[in-house]
């Protein structure tokens, strides 16, 4: 055996966006193991809901996140409407379901960029984030805000997007889709990318669930588990389908992410067709008095906010477990066996974001 | 794969020219509805105070005594809810954004309205009543 020596990797290293440090137990070359620790960006915005009225606190929520901030709105404004039992108009579902599947487009095309950059294939990435850029313009021109979109609130939404501007996006998904599918044939059939990534990091199926992994990560290894098939907001009515692959390697987790921007975008379309007409949102009156769990699919996997009011308009707890964290040790179990020169392409293929983790 | 996969897209690049712009010479892509900054009107606030009592970050002190409307950008995060509760339409969102600046600057404005005279119109009508 040869002599065991430890890298520390992280928090500043240039693949990464955002600080995880992990201490790297090297053999040589390969990782015996990997010890995460995390805590370099710890905002208390739990705390900050015992300040906040629970209507303002949606733009704190939002703002946990940078990349899947709508989605946290959306998470937080369902979790109130249920404890406070409003009905939300149907408009606002589909609005929220638009929104939010921009939002994945966008989060997805982002990581797929960090990702090609990542294993050095740097011409892919910006290709990537080109088209990423369309997403946002349109993010912008619905919502005025690039990646905050502030239109999300509890009892509805705050902006309408026109017919006209609807159809104008329905008519801009075909050539998009098109370009899409020409940088994830890249992706999914390049030869250099598949070298890279077949067999790096593999997870199975079994030990995907039992550590309770989220997301792409789960349904990369099998674990047909997307929270878009409840049918929250308007995905009942969509006909939602996960995305699920077998292999549970890198290539695996790259390939769903593909495929989901696809998915997205059918289901951006699906949704435009049959937006109903109709108000935006309902008048908030009362406090919220009770629990809920409220369950969201993020495009890194499913986010859980647990509000808890007592009949006062501050309320008492707020809980928030995003999907990196749940995400962390599926990937301290990747890691062994890995070369180290792997372990940067390794620990992106779970899209980690931390300042959502660290809340 | 196919040799050349990525030709069509070099082409498609090489005939579409950059996509980037050259920002400060070039100004940056807004919309409509783009949240640049808030823009205040001394002249119709009426000092009510729902936009500081509304405000997520607390950037922004209304004094009604002494008619000080402040705002701290660099608090502010140009959410919108103020300019949605607003009841006098004081407040708007201007869609271009502030240029940046290095350190915490708290902007003052002093609430110039008036309340107009109306009260003097009843002892009138009272006495026009009372002579009828």
């Amino acid at each position: 055996m040869s002599k065991r020596i430890v890298i520390p990797f992280g928090p500043q290293h240039p693949v990464l966006p955002e600080p995880i440090h992990l201490d790297l137990v090297l053999e040589d070359e390969t990782v015996v193991e990997a010890i995460p620790s995390i805590g370099y960006i710890h905002r208390g915005l739990e705390r900050l809901i015992e300040k906040r009225e629970f209507t303002e606190y949606v733009y704190v929520a939002e703002r946990i996140c940078g990349i899947c901030s709508f989605m946290h709105a959306v998470c937080y404004s369902q979790g109130i409407e249920e404890i406070m039992k409003i009905e939300v108009p149907d408009r606002a579902h589909y609005l929220r379901t638009i929104w939010s599947e921009c939002s994945r487009l966008h989060s997805h095309l982002l990581w797929l960029g960090l990702f090609a950059d990542g294993m050095g294939f740097e011409n892919l990435f910006m290709r990537s984030w080109r088209l990423r850029e369309s997403v946002l313009d349109v993010l912008e021109d619905t919502s005025g805000g690039r990646v905050i979109q502030g239109t999300c609130k509890v009892g509805g939404v705050r902006r309408d997007i026109g017919a006209e501007k609807l159809a104008e996006m329905h008519r801009a998904l075909d050539p998009f889709e098109e370009q899409c599918r020409d940088l994830g044939d890249v992706f999914l059939n390049d030869d250099t990318v598949k070298y890279r990534l077949q067999g790096l990091g593999v997870v199975g199926k079994d030990e995907a669930y039992a550590l309770g992994a989220v997301g792409p990560t789960a349904r990369a290894s099998g674990v047909a588990m997307d929270h878009r098939e409840t049918g929250y907001a308007a995905y009942g009515d969509l006909g939602f389908k996960p995305v699920v692959e077998t292999t549970g390697d890198c290539y695996a987790r790259c390939a769903v992410r593909v495929k989901e921007v696809y998915a997205s975008i059918d289901l951006i379309r699906r949704a435009i067709d049959q937006i109903p007409e109709g108000p935006l949102d309902v008048k908030v009156k009362g406090t919220p008095d009770g629990e809920y769990f409220s369950r969201v699919e993020q495009p890194r996997g499913e986010v859980i906010h647990y509000l808890r009011g007592n009949g006062t308009k501050h309320l008492t707890r707020a809980r928030i477990r995003t999907p990196t964290l749940a995400n962390i040790p599926i990937l301290v179990k990747m890691l062994p066996n890995a070369q180290l020169a792997d372990v940067p392409v390794v620990v992106l293929s779970i899209d980690p974001c931390i300042s959502c983790t660290e809340r | 794969m196919g040799f050349f996969a990525m030709t069509k897209t070099v082409l498609r690049n090489l005939a579409g020219g950059p996509a980037t712009r050259q920002y400060p010479v070039v100004p940056a892509r807004t919309s409509a509805l783009t949240r640049g900054h808030i823009a205040f009107d001394p002249a119709t606030c009426r000092s009510c105070g729902l936009c500081s009592r509304r405000c997520p970050c607390e950037a922004i002190r209304i004094e009604k005594e002494e008619k000080v409307w402040e705002i701290n950008r660099m608090r502010c995060v140009a959410c919108g809810d103020c300019v949605e509760g607003c009841p006098f339409g004081s407040l708007t969102m201007e869609r271009d954004y502030l240029p940046p600046v290095v350190e915490h600057v708290v902007e003052h404005h002093t609430i110039t309205y008036v309340k107009p005279e109306k009260p003097e119109k009843k002892p009138k009508e009272e006495s026009a009543g009372e002579s009828a």
